[in-house]
């Protein structure tokens, strides 16, 4: 503790579950996160927990909804085709209200698409992806130091909430190295892992039902409500972002995790040329922080959001924006990341338009 | 007269009617189970994983910790279940579409890990709940939904015998397979679940007991017919007996 070391950011990722409790691990390997499951392979069996690689990814996130379901910290790590694989499967583990956590260190899509960064899987990762009404609670680290922290915190929400949570990243997070310090998470209420878990029928005086099956239709209508009520508790609760700059700035460039690196430096990079430009960072993209874009200055005069993708986001900017100022979009795509500079120019193309 | 119990529902089994069909031998299977839970006195420390097909509400009806698993991933579900908690008994119960069908890689590779659980396999040689479609254990010639003239090998290949198969596999500690048909097999049946859950609570590794039933409906027969077509027709091509046995 208070010491930072120099780690990937797969194996960073992987070390704070550990240190934040996760004893179990199912996966299948995949690029661009196969340090998360070789990380685990070795040091699970140290702290006494397991790790076992699955025959596919189906098979993987099932053993997820099955270790959940002891009420023990599990999770799973696996990039974007990965993930489309799994989400059968996470629509069992929403629809059964388990806790989990799933690493997604997004690659370039679609298909088997490349193995270099993307944030292409925006709206499967905050509109489901699965089946059903259901969402995760979706966590966008900007920096390997957030990633750990989020890691740290990501178990405690899944158990809160009994919901799966997404750490969001990209193959960039990935690969790169940083200096990272792991910090214990801030101290919550956490329920008992006992009370609906299997495994604890004597002491509890009542057998567990893991299920997800509701065939009275006005029984699935009150699960789906109840689903409906927890998830706006997370929006009210849980929804977390950064504003760089935004008090005074005409030009808002709204970016997450990556992404949201590299536009902080053209911002800066437009501040030194005299442009008011400033920065929306969505840390939580379900829920997302719709308020920070609601409530823009009267001086903003346009948005512009910049992806890894050909667009996704910029759907719930424009949700946040509400028709008040233009809403613009630049991006890179295929594993291709933006540069300081073409996010700079991206914006001074809007004062000119 | 003193008056003696002979008969009575096992305490592993809810006091519910079931949905199943008349003739339909899923509730055998199920009495199976709960006798053996109870032989056994594991209700406590038993964890269920039900399938998605008619079995699914076998949650209903076998009383203990129960998990409802996604179509055919039952083995995965009960792989986790048994690695992070190896003081239960976790079993499976899953009919041929789950099983042999959707699911035949997570019970292979469950098998072939040799993972400590046990898997309760329903062989009726249809789909029962979709309503009578083609399983990849129809009968050559067999009716179904999805092949109205009969099963033909050269557009649908041959019917699969699962317990022969995983048998070949090194890591399993028992596969059997048995019917539920006439009372007879219902004794020999009630051994082999017997066997399986006593092979895992001895930690010998991953168990399996393929049991033939009927499923009269889907069949089109009434389940006196069912029971003799079983033995007819399915037994020859099933042949019954243990494939593995524990050392």
């Amino acid at each position: 503790m208070g010491e930072k070391v120099l780690m990937k950011g797969n194996e960073a990722l992987a070390e704070a579950a550990i240190q934040a409790g996760c004893r179990y691990f199912f996966g299948y390997p995949i690029t661009p996160q196969n340090e998360i499951p070789e990380y685990m392979s070795r040091r699970l069996p140290e702290v006494g927990g397991v790790y076992l690689q699955a025959e596919s990814e189906v098979a993987s996130i099932n053993m997820v909804f099955g270790g959940a379901g002891t009420g023990e910290r599990v999770m799973t790590s696996s990039s974007s085709p990965g993930i489309s694989l799994m989400s059968e499967g996470i629509s069992y583990i929403a629809g059964a209200e388990l806790p989990c956590v799933i690493m997604n260190i997004v690659r370039g899509g679609p298909g088997l698409g490349g193995i270099l960064p993307a944030q292409s899987d925006y709206f499967q990762a905050t509109r489901g992806g699965g089946h059903g009404d259901y969402r995760l609670l979706v966590l966008a680290p900007s920096t390997l130091q957030e990633a750990v922290d989020l890691t740290m915190e990501a178990f405690d929400l899944a158990e809160i909430y009994r919901n799966p949570v997404m750490i969001l990243g990209d193959g960039f997070m990935g690969q790169m190295m940083e200096a990272v310090e792991f910090k214990p998470a801030p101290e919550r209420k956490l329920p008992d892992k006992r009370d609906r878990a299997v495994g604890y029928r004597a002491r509890r005086g009542k057998r567990a039902l893991v299920k997800s099956l509701y065939l009275d239709p006005a029984a699935l209508e009150a699960h789906n409500m109840k689903l409906k009520a927890k998830y706006d508790l997370m929006a009210d609760r849980e929804t977390r972002h950064e504003s760089y700059l935004v008090d005074d700035a005409e030009y808002v460039v709204a970016a997450y995790g990556t992404t949201a690196r590299i536009a902080r430096s053209a911002v800066r990079l437009l501040r030194d040329e005299g442009i008011a430009a400033g920065m929306v960072r969505p840390i939580t993209v379900f829920p997302f922080p719709y308020a920070p874009f609601q409530n823009l200055g009267s001086q903003v005069k346009e948005v512009l959001a910049v992806e890894m993708s050909c667009g996704q986001m910029i759907d719930d900017v424009r949700i946040g924006v509400a028709g008040k100022v233009p809403v613009s979009f630049f991006g890179r795509v295929g594993g291709v990341a933006p540069t300081v500079d073409e996010i700079a120019e991206a914006v001074r193309r809007l004062r000119k338009s | 007269m003193k008056e003696v119990r002979i008969f009575e529902r096992p305490r592993s089994m809810a006091d519910v009617t079931t949905h199943y069909c008349p003739g339909c031998t899923h509730g055998i299977a199920h009495r199976l189970v709960a006798e053996v839970i109870d032989e056994l006195g594991i209700q406590e420390t038993t964890v269920g994983v039900a399938p998605v097909g008619c079995a699914v509400f076998i949650y209903n009806y076998i009383d203990t910790d129960m998990y409802e698993a996604a179509h055919g991933r039952g083995p995965a579900v009960a792989t986790a279940c048994k690695r992070i908690r190896p003081d239960l008994t976790v079993f499976t119960y899953q009919g041929d579409g789950d099983l042999a069908s959707i699911g035949l890689a997570e019970v292979a590779h469950a098998a072939n890990r040799g993972e400590n659980i046990t898997v309760i396999f329903i062989n009726n040689a249809i789909y029962g709940m979709t309503g009578g479609q083609m399983a990849p254990t129809t009968l050559l010639g067999q009716k179904a939904t999805t092949c109205p003239l009969g099963r033909e090998a050269k557009v649908n290949g041959y019917p699969m015998r699962v317990a022969e198969m995983l048998a070949t596999l090194a890591a399993p500690g028992y596969i059997a397979r048995v019917s539920v048909a006439k009372p007879k097999f219902i004794l020999e049946a009630k051994k082999a679940v017997r066997k399986a859950f006593e092979t895992q609570i001895a930690g010998k590794g991953f168990s399996l007991v393929e049991i033939l039933s009927t499923c009269p409906t889907n069949w089109g027969m009434l389940p006196v017919e069912a029971t003799d077509w079983l033995v007819e027709k399915m037994i020859p091509f099933y042949p019954l007996g243990e494939f593995k046995v524990p050392e």
